[in-house]
């Protein structure tokens, strides 16, 4: 199959080219700790939206984050992204402590993310949008971008076989150079997904990846993480709100009720615990 | 070199001389991230070889059977080979059909290897796969999704490649001696024939047959190693296996992989094949797109393109009637050459193309009209599994509309009493599988094939002219002839009739269901503002009933033209509420309409329609994709149409 006479991006394509050669082993490994939030507080003025909430998220391992609307599922994905810095409590990732970040600097770290709404260059076809993820990558600066010849060019090579690869991951071979606008939603999503996987990141953040999906698109979409946790070795945290979804995905549940962590389990003691049972149904709270 | 190639009597022994003689020659294509890769002859020789090395490392057997089943890929089309190589045959099925439709073929063809595409086919095997006591190993191409399979039996074929390189000093020798032991008179393949009744049969095939008519029709059209294709078609069906095996390895010309089924056009347009195949169906979908994209084409540019569209369609009737163009018609055509054809052919993807065919069914003759006035050649072949596909086949320079052409050089032809088209030539079958009775009722003693059409030769021109499937031809309850396949032909030219099945047999009248094509009607819904929110929806909608009916009306005043069948003007006709689906059984999967099961599966509306109700309502089943059912309620309505006054009288009654 590896007929690509295009030279291989050595250190870039250090995952993907990892994860094929392991092919064939048996079953994934869930690691380490990648990264341990402890005791986050998160406060917009007088408004609690996370209040001390603790859990981690280890290697390889796939996240999900549940719990009814309002509960702070967002914001917790948006402090572990690095956008929200909490008032109190910290986030370790990779055994070290994470202070502010600025966007790129996250971005390099390893952790990329899709949107709850989609976040698409619309009239930018699926290709460029997919290469936009790349930027982080891209070393040559804007003076070699601008000649666009030589090493500038080589690098361009690499990059769009890394695209490449991806279109050819997600099955979107058709729709290459379709503007992203014309696309219906549920592809409009995948070509997310793309973006964020260019990024190679170690840790992926699915901000509820299959809402508004029929459901044939939410199969292919499950499929989708299920082969990027896979093939890639890639961590992934999820929010969703179909729980057939999250009970067949995730391999670890955690549970925010109004902004307080109230189950952290697998899916078959989140499913029995009774406070979960009780958010989701509705008790009166005293 | 032909000398040299008529020795080469097997596929491996044509390979084998192919490397040699045309080594640095392309001998596949394949769009994989976006860049077409391809390998030489030499290089595919080298690769098959692997293959069928790999194939004696697992304990393969001579005369085990390979089920392939897949989309057009390189490495499935070398598998078939190295299968060949290893003295076994490969049985190419098709890669959409439901697990349970495997599970027959499977069994029934005692496989005991499946070479297959990716995931999706290796878990449609192995969710049968305990009731297939046979299959000993499973391969597969794509490893997306398998790594944690249990890989006992399941293997990937890039592995199996590997093993098979490193076992040249131990396996080396065996399979040269099976290479050269393999004589022309074995099988090549078995084909299972999708069979528009009852279960499939496999259709034995050996390399006589696929190469003496791969090699005689290939020499009718001319066709050199510097030709190319594209294989798009299913890998189960005959033609293709004709196509981009037969003739690619009689020839030596190149056969090119579309990057996957939805890029087909893309890759078509990229390609710029010389040899075309597609059925009617294919072409009709290409000229539904191009009308499509006129519709929201500016003014300027929808005027140009009918005029020019016109005078070409002109300009072939008066080349038929043989009168020669004024000087000014001359010079249209040639700026319709410069401002319409030749972009149009472009972006059909067929400018390059010398030798197109069209079969598999009986083409509008508006359709095919269509794309010979803008210059394509293309041409009707017709043809079966049982025949090694050619019977007969138009030559270049005599095209007719209403023929399928002359008998393929080494067939012979004639026709039955009972109307019957009847074969005998190097390409007939040597057997149905494990199926004597059948064999012996289609195939007579001296070698005479039964086709289960009718036809007759045109004493014009002494081609051949094919109604309708024998047992579809009827007739009326007065006796008249009937034969649906025709009107729905008619019906189908219009864009915005995806499929029509019209019954008439026995009865005073003939009555129509309509399947809408949801691209051409949906584009225009959405010009005129029309809203909806299923396609059960927009079936039903008032203005689209009106449209369908202005179409049908059309078809009726061009009946009414037809000496031989103005009487089967449709006097009534409904807008079904579902697509007509090979997963429910109402089409084969080549996509023919099964007459019979939808007469039976609709037979409510069906009487609703003789009955002459307004409206009824039905609950139909349907099967998803994966293979859980369903069902569809709705309430159809039923309209009339008018019909015209015959020209000429028919007195023409079917032959019994």
């Amino acid at each position: 199959m590896s007929h690509a006479p295009v030279a291989s991006a050595a250190d870039n394509d250090a995952d993907y080219s990892a994860a094929e050669e392991a092919h064939g082993l048996a079953a994934r490994k869930i690691g380490g700790k990648m990264m341990d939030i402890r005791n986050i507080t998160l406060r917009f003025g007088g408004v609690t939206a996370i209040k001390d909430v603790s859990f981690d998220i280890h290697e390889r391992e796939v996240r999900a984050i549940i719990g009814p609307n309002g509960a702070g599922k967002s914001s917790m994905l948006n402090v572990i992204s690095g956008f929200y810095h909490p008032q109190d409590g910290e986030v370790w990732f990779r055994a070290k402590k994470r202070g502010a970040l600025k966007p790129h600097q996250i971005a390099k770290q390893g952790i990329a993310r899709t949107f709850q709404n989609i976040a698409l260059f619309k009239g930018m076809s699926t290709l460029d949008n997919i290469m936009t993820g790349r930027l982080t990558k891209m070393k040559r600066n804007m003076f070699w971008q601008a000649i666009w010849s030589g090493p500038a060019e080589r690098e361009e090579i690499e990059h769009r076989e890394a695209v490449e690869k991806i279109i050819d991951f997600l099955e979107i071979q058709a729709i290459r150079k379709t503007p992203v606008g014309r696309l219906p939603y549920g592809l409009q999503k995948r070509v997310e997904l793309g973006r964020a996987l260019a990024a190679e990141p170690k840790l992926l953040l699915l901000d509820e990846p299959m809402a508004g999906m029929n459901v044939e698109e939410k199969e292919d979409m499950c499929r989708f993480i299920l082969d990027v946790n896979d093939e890639f070795g890639t961590t992934i945290a999820l929010i969703e709100h179909d729980m057939g979804v999250v009970m067949d995905l995730a391999d670890r549940v955690v549970v925010l009720d109004y902004g307080q962590k109230i189950g952290d389990g697998t899916p078959d003691e989140v499913r029995n615990n009774q406070a979960v049972i009780d958010a989701y149904l509705g008790v009166s709270h005293d | 070199m032909l000398d040299h190639a008529e020795t080469a009597d097997t596929f491996p022994k044509l390979l084998a001389l192919n490397a040699e003689k045309r080594a640095t020659l392309p001998a596949s294509r394949e769009k994989e991230f976006g860049i077409w890769q391809s390998w030489t002859w030499a290089e595919v020789a080298a690769e098959t070889r692997q293959i069928a090395l790999g194939l004696l490392s697992l304990g393969f057997e001579p005369e085990d059977r390979v089920a392939i089943i897949g989309s057009n890929r390189p490495h499935l089309y070398w598998s078939m080979v190295a299968t060949q190589m290893a003295g076994g045959v490969p049985v190419p099925m098709y890669q959409d059909a439901v697990a349970e439709e495997m599970v027959y073929v499977l069994d029934h063809a005692e496989a005991r290897f499946v070479i297959a595409e990716d995931q999706e086919q290796v878990d449609k095997v192995l969710s049968v796969a305990e009731r297939l006591p046979r299959l000993a190993h499973i391969l597969y191409l794509n490893p997306r999704g398998l790594r944690n399979y249990d890989h006992t039996t399941l293997h990937a074929l890039s592995d199996v490649q590997k093993t098979g390189a490193a076992a040249e000093a131990t396996h080396g020798a065996a399979l040269d001696r099976r290479i050269a032991d393999a004589k022309g008179a074995d099988t090549c393949v078995m084909l299972y024939t999708s069979g528009t009744t009852g279960r499939p049969k496999g259709v034995v095939l050996s390399h006589d047959n696929i190469l003496v008519t791969a090699r005689a029709a290939a020499e009718f059209d001319g066709l050199e190693e510097s030709d190319s294709m594209l294989a798009y078609l299913p890998m189960a069906w005959v033609g293709d296996f004709i196509f981009s095996m037969g003739q690619a390895y009689t020839t030596g010309m190149s056969v090119a992989c579309p990057e996957s089924q939805e890029t087909m056009m893309h890759d078509l347009r990229e390609l710029g094949p010389s040899y075309f195949f597609a059925p009617p169906r294919i072409f009709e979908n290409l000229l539904t797109t191009v009308m499509i994209r006129m519709e929201d084409a500016g003014a300027i540019k929808k005027k140009m393109f009918h005029f020019f569209i016109d005078h070409a369609k002109a300009m072939a009737e008066k080349k038929k009637a043989g009168e020669v163009p004024s000087g000014k018609e001359k010079f249209l055509s040639t700026l319709g050459e410069i401002l319409v054809f030749g972009p149009l052919k472009n972006i059909l993807g067929m400018s390059r193309v010398r030798v197109g065919y069209t079969a598999g069914e009986a083409i509008g003759p508006d359709l095919f009209n269509f794309y010979r006035s803008i210059g394509i050649n293309l041409k009707q072949l017709y043809g079966q599994t049982e025949a090694s596909v050619f019977i007969t086949q138009h030559p270049n320079d005599a095209v007719e509309l209403e023929t399928v052409g002359v008998p393929t050089p080494g067939v012979e032809i004639k026709i039955g009493d009972n109307g019957e088209v009847y074969y005998r030539s190097p390409g007939v079958f040597q057997e149905y599988y494990k199926n004597a009775d059948a064999t012996t009722e289609t195939k007579d003693p001296e070698g005479w094939v039964a086709t289960g059409d009718a036809g007759f030769i045109d004493e014009g021109n002494g081609q051949l002219r094919i109604l309708d499937r024998a047992k579809d031809v009827g007739k009326l309850a007065d006796g008249k002839l009937f034969a649906p396949k025709y009107i729905e032909n008619k019906l189908k030219f219009f864009p915005n009739i995806l499929e029509a099945v019209v019954f008439g047999h026995d009865r005073d009248s003939c009555m129509a269901f309509i399947n809408i094509d949801l691209n051409a009607v949906g584009n225009w819904a959405e010009r005129n503002n029309i809203g909806y929110a299923s396609y059960q929806e927009l079936a039903q909608h008032p203005k689209v009933y009106e449209m369908i009916g202005e179409n049908i009306r059309e078809t009726n005043r061009s009946l009414a033209a037809d000496p031989m069948l103005g009487h089967c003007q449709i006097t009534r006709y409904l807008v079904l509420h579902k697509e007509l689906d090979a997963d429910d059984g109402e089409l084969t999967r080549t996509r023919k309409v099964r007459r019979k099961s939808i007469a039976e599966k609709f037979g409510d509306l069906v009487d609703a329609l003789y009955d002459g109700k307004d409206e009824i309502y039905t609950e139909t089943e349907v099967t998803y994709e994966d293979g859980r059912k369903g069902s569809i309620k709705a309430t159809l309505k039923i309209r009339n149409v008018e019909t015209f006054e015959t020209i000429g009288t028919s007195d023409k009654v079917a032959a019994e």
